[in-house]
């Protein structure tokens, strides 16, 4: 979900002619027979059964090869590409890692995987072509990912193979009040079926276009399927598994992960998809490959290459097969009967042939974004999928475009070297000017000095390194100096017109409109809660009290998708409550004002408890004699509290108002949650924008980190507006 | 003290239950989720589950080491030694610059307290890889203190800022009738400023408390062996590539958010604490 900009690190990539030589030497050591074991680190985000088969494996291997011990880390998939990145480069890295194949785009330049030695053998031509970058293959081929079809067997006899049977089965079921096919149908990987069985996939012919005329008939076949309501509406994950527990929908189309999710009590079935009845072409869904990876800092390429290769041969394919219920890509384990009898194993085997392999080009993670907008924009029934699918094409290629030419950089670093002189020099001077009052106060700094020499290690200059990066693009792990012309591009709007909701001032006041909302919601809330809290008289006021910041006390990540589960448009409990008062049901997300005020409900849920045990404390500076004078004096509540109560109160709060308003104007987390940017990306605040130039658009760490910088300046701008607030009371 | 009328009081109750309920929802259907058999997302408008079971918890709390050693454990005292360090660093830190600057009117002053807040300005997003190589340069890489003073450093300048806003309160003249009588400026902090600034510390030290507890993304990047794990990681270790063990993940959830309530719980009477209304204005 949340990821960190990851910035070339030293180390260029290792050469591949580099390789052999060095190959040779390791080989002949390890034929000399040294009596040293070898430690391998292999990273996984596997879990539950597939975890269990990986680690009872390796302990086999290890037993079997005295010289080797394995030492397997399970890391949380979340951060495990970022982890990957900053470690590897700095040798400490492991040895072997597990991971899909689709961002082989990204480590190859960077250096961080070796390629394979030699040729695989036993493996379907398409898994093989996955692992295929740039005339190098990487990595053996663990498992394989794809979607399918599954369906209750009490409700389809014989699932379709065809989209007509498809549609027929799927009209019966909703004339029988349930929902035909439940699928994520405005994600771009689960609509790519649709794409490829109508010809309209991303890359043919060496070029990238959205807009195909394939494209566009699959995009109006999804738009039928949910305007005849043969589809749910907003499907989300959760949503989908939760429709196929209870009974109301009959077929769903997902992938492997999906097993774990069915109840136990259905009678599963599964099946390939079906064939598109209007091309006679098969829906094709992406194909991901989970590979081992050799790293490229590996202090034991051949022993990892040789466990490599036998966590692949057939033996141990069957048992992570039959054992970690994965799709394994080793052709030969498919003989075995323990799998052939397997109807699961089968199905997805038979999909296997019909199927994308996803591209390992940075491109790829590109697409996704301005599909992801135009299915979405078709399903709302706000354009065309002609309409929509051209807009997606242009935004997509702003988005791949070449990098801005080289600058030279010279004028930059004598303009710094100028500023950092100056500012030395200016420093100095005031210090000179100051010399017995800094004398004096000699005290004072040493109070301060450790928390100044912290910050200055561990913010200060962690953020100098990162802003630096703002003036250079990245492209394909290769760095061009550019100077100013990103910031340049962001602030005329160069990529986007400036009334897109994609420019960044149409961005920045959505941003400031969120901050403000938030936080006078957040303060006001808060105090007015923590007054109540004060009355002398409430009983069980601490019960209040420890209940009341709970939503700070709860990880966010899962109460936020609480809340936007709330605000589904058919399943969702506000709504339902709505509908209680008879009020028609509102889609939360395909309006900017709803949108917006969703992201607000659940941020400010989250954020108010905080405000609440601030205002708390700072009440205790405020004498009680002095609101009961006040009071005597025949105040009313309200005038006790403006004349009194706040203007008391206002120094102490202050700063948890600034650094509130800071907070939330880089609160990424909620607004990825819970609107993820609906509708067409208007609820984007600018730290989300910035994480989506570094992550979903093809990895420009350099437009990202200018992002960052004016988020930076804007706050600069804000803070000084705020300063004379802050510091008077110092003075 | 005068009681209002019984109207008033009774107003005040069914705002204070209506408000707690509908905080309370979003979290009951957490709770749900940890007891409900099976790893789905609900989607229920009843948080209560129809069946009710332990496994999520038992799964959670039995995860075991290559050894056999307890893990969940382990983590357990990761984070709270984690939150613990980080609070006392954030608190010492933060107390004595936000008394410096409270008190003393130093050249440089306004512009650190400047400094300060600007920190809080640069997004996370453009530091996390320098960290990284600053953190394996000074060799606290895969150490729980050099996670913690990472933390630190994230919450000292809230922290020093509501320290400051407090000890403006407190008025000059305490201390300085304390240092007539010989006291030094160390004896006046520790015996008559602290105490008085007890609520201000509690906020300070939850604060802190809070900032390492729930964090995921920098521990997940710095710590390499389960064993140095903390639980947020291990609670979004459910997460996966395309599904999400949402039965773990509540149960842990809910087990990460019962510390904090338990602190929260003892801390709150220093946090209401009515002392400084009498003593300080007196």
């Amino acid at each position: 979900m949340i990821g960190v900009v990851i910035m070339p690190m030293g180390s260029p990539p290792l050469s591949t002619q580099a390789n052999p030589m060095r190959w040779l030497l390791l080989l002949l050591w390890g034929v000399c027979g040294t009596a040293h074991s070898q430690t391998l680190t292999l990273w996984h985000a596997y879990r539950g059964t597939e975890r269990t088969a990986l680690e009872t494996l390796l302990e086999q291997y290890s037993q079997t090869q005295p010289g080797v011990v394995i030492q397997p880390r399970a890391i949380p998939f979340d951060g495990f590409n970022a982890k990957l990145e900053a470690a590897v480069p700095r040798g400490h890295g492991p040895d072997l890692f597990i991971a899909a194949h689709e961002r082989l785009g990204t480590w190859v330049p960077l250096g961080l995987v070796r390629s394979n030695p030699e040729a695989m053998t036993n493996v379907p031509p398409l898994v093989e072509h996955a692992l295929f970058h740039e005339g190098n293959t990487y990595g053996l081929p663990m498992a394989f990912k794809t979607l399918v079809l599954f369906y209750n067997k009490e409700r389809i006899e014989t699932p379709p193979e065809s989209t007509d049977a498809l549609v027929e089965l799927a009209t019966r079921e909703r004339d029988a009040g349930r929902i035909g096919l439940a699928y994520q149908a405005t994600e771009p990987f689960f609509h790519a079926p649709w794409m490829h069985g109508f010809n309209g996939g991303l890359m043919q012919q060496g070029e990238v276009r959205m807009d195909r005329p394939g494209a566009i008939e699959a995009l109006a076949f999804a738009q039928e399927l949910s305007e005849n309501g043969l589809v749910p509406k907003e499907p989300t994950s959760a949503l989908v598994t939760q429709l196929f527990n209870d009974g109301h929908a009959a077929m769903v189309i997902n992938g492997p992960w999906f097993l774990g999710e069915v109840d136990p009590q259905i009678n599963l079935g599964v099946a390939p998809l079906p064939t598109v009845s209007a091309t006679g072409k098969a829906a094709a869904p992406y194909l991901t490959v989970e590979a081992i990876q050799v790293s490229a800092h590996s202090e034991h390429p051949e022993a990892a290459w040789a466990l490599s290769q036998w966590l692949i041969q057939t033996n141990q394919a069957i048992f992570r097969a039959t054992e970690g219920r994965q799709s394994v890509a080793t052709t030969t384990a498919y003989a075995d009967p323990r799998i052939a009898e397997d109807p699961v194993l089968m199905a997805f085997h038979a999909q296997l042939e019909h199927t994308h392999p996803m591209s390992s080009g940075v491109w790829m993670a590109a697409s996704w974004e301005p599909l992801a907008r135009a299915i979405r924009r078709v399903m709302r029934g706000a354009h065309s999928p002609q309409a929509a699918l051209t807009a997606a094409d242009q935004e997509f290629r702003v988005v791949t475009a070449p990098p801005p030419p080289a600058a030279n950089p010279w004028p930059y670093i004598l303009i710094a070297t100028f500023l950092a002189l100056f500012a030395c020099v200016m420093m100095a001077r005031s210090a000179w000017r100051q010399q017995t009052s800094i004398r004096d106060m000699a005290h004072a700094y040493r109070w301060i000095a450790p928390a100044a020499l912290s910050m200055g290690t561990l913010v200060i200059v962690p953020f100098i390194v990162g802003a630096a990066v703002s003036l250079f693009a990245h492209r394909d792990g290769s760095w061009t100096f550019v100077g100013m012309t990103h910031f340049l591009d962001i602030l005329f709007a160069r990529d986007w017109p400036l009334t897109s909701a994609l420019s960044f001032w149409f961005t920045l006041a959505v941003t400031v409109m969120w901050t403000a909302a938030n936080v006078i919601l957040h303060v006001g809330i808060g105090v007015i809660l923590a007054l109540f809290l004060r009355t002398p008289w409430l009983q069980l006021k601490g019960i209040y009290r420890v209940l009341l910041i709970l939503p700070w006390a709860i990880p966010n990540y899962i109460t936020a998708l609480i809340w936007k589960g709330m605000f589904h448009q058919q399943f969702g409990a506000i709504n339902s409550l709505l509908a209680i008062l008879g009020i028609e049901p509102v889609s939360w997300f395909s309006q900017f004002s709803t949108a917006f005020a969703a992201n607000l409900i659940t941020n400010t849920w989250l954020g108010f408890p905080f405000m609440m045990v601030v205002t708390l404390g700072a009440l205790q500076a405020i004498p009680g004699e002095v609101e009961e004078a006040a009071s005597i004096d025949g105040a009313s509540g309200w005038q006790r509290f403006w004349w009194v109560t706040w203007p008391m109160l206002k120094p102490a709060l202050l700063p948890a108002i600034v650094l509130g308003s800071i907070w939330t104007f880089n609160m990424f987390n909620i607004i990825y949650l819970v609107s993820g940017g609906e509708p067409d990306g208007g609820t984007e605040i600018l730290i989300s924008e910035a994480y989506r130039w570094a992550f979903t658009r093809g990895h420009r760490y350099g437009y990202a980190a200018a992002y960052a910088v004016l988020i930076f300046g804007v706050l600069l701008i804000y803070s000084k507006a705020t300063d004379r607030v802050l510091t008077r009371r110092a003075s | 003290m005068n009681r209002p009328s019984l109207f008033k009081m009774a107003l005040v109750h069914l705002g204070l239950i209506v408000t707690t309920v509908a905080v309370l929802y979003p979290v009951l259907w957490v709770i749900g989720m940890a007891l409900r058999p099976g790893q789905a997302f609900s989607m229920d408008l009843n948080p209560i589950p129809a069946q009710i079971t332990f496994e999520h918890f038992e799964a959670v709390i039995g995860t075991t080491t290559a050894d056999d050693g307890w893990l969940f454990g382990r983590q357990l005292f990761n984070s709270l030694l984690v939150a613990a360090i980080t609070s006392v660093i954030g608190m010492i830190l933060a107390t004595t610059a936000g008394y410096a600057m409270s008190r003393w009117a130093f050249p440089g002053r306004d512009a650190g307290l400047r400094l300060f807040l600007i920190t809080q300005m640069f997004p996370g997003v453009v530091m996390a890889i320098p960290l990284y190589i600053l953190l394996d340069e000074m060799g606290l890489l895969d150490s729980l203190l050099g996670l913690s003073l990472v933390y630190a450093t994230t919450a000292i300048p809230f922290c020093t800022w509501n320290m400051k806003g407090f000890f403006d309160t407190i008025p000059v003249e305490l201390e300085e009738a304390a240092q007539m009588d010989g006291a030094n400026r160390w004896t006046t902090f520790t015996t008559i400023v602290l105490p008085l600034a007890r609520p201000a510390l509690v906020v300070t030290g939850l604060f802190s408390f809070m900032t390492a507890w729930n964090e995921f993304i920098l521990a997940a990047t710095f710590m390499n062996k389960e064993t140095s794990f903390t639980l947020p990681v291990v609670l979004q270790s459910y997460v996966g590539d395309y599904g999400t063990e949402w039965g773990h993940f509540a149960a842990g959830a809910v087990l990460v958010s019962v510390p904090v309530m338990i602190l929260f719980f003892a801390l709150q009477k220093h946090l209401v604490a009515g002392l400084t209304a009498g003593s300080v204005k007196g």
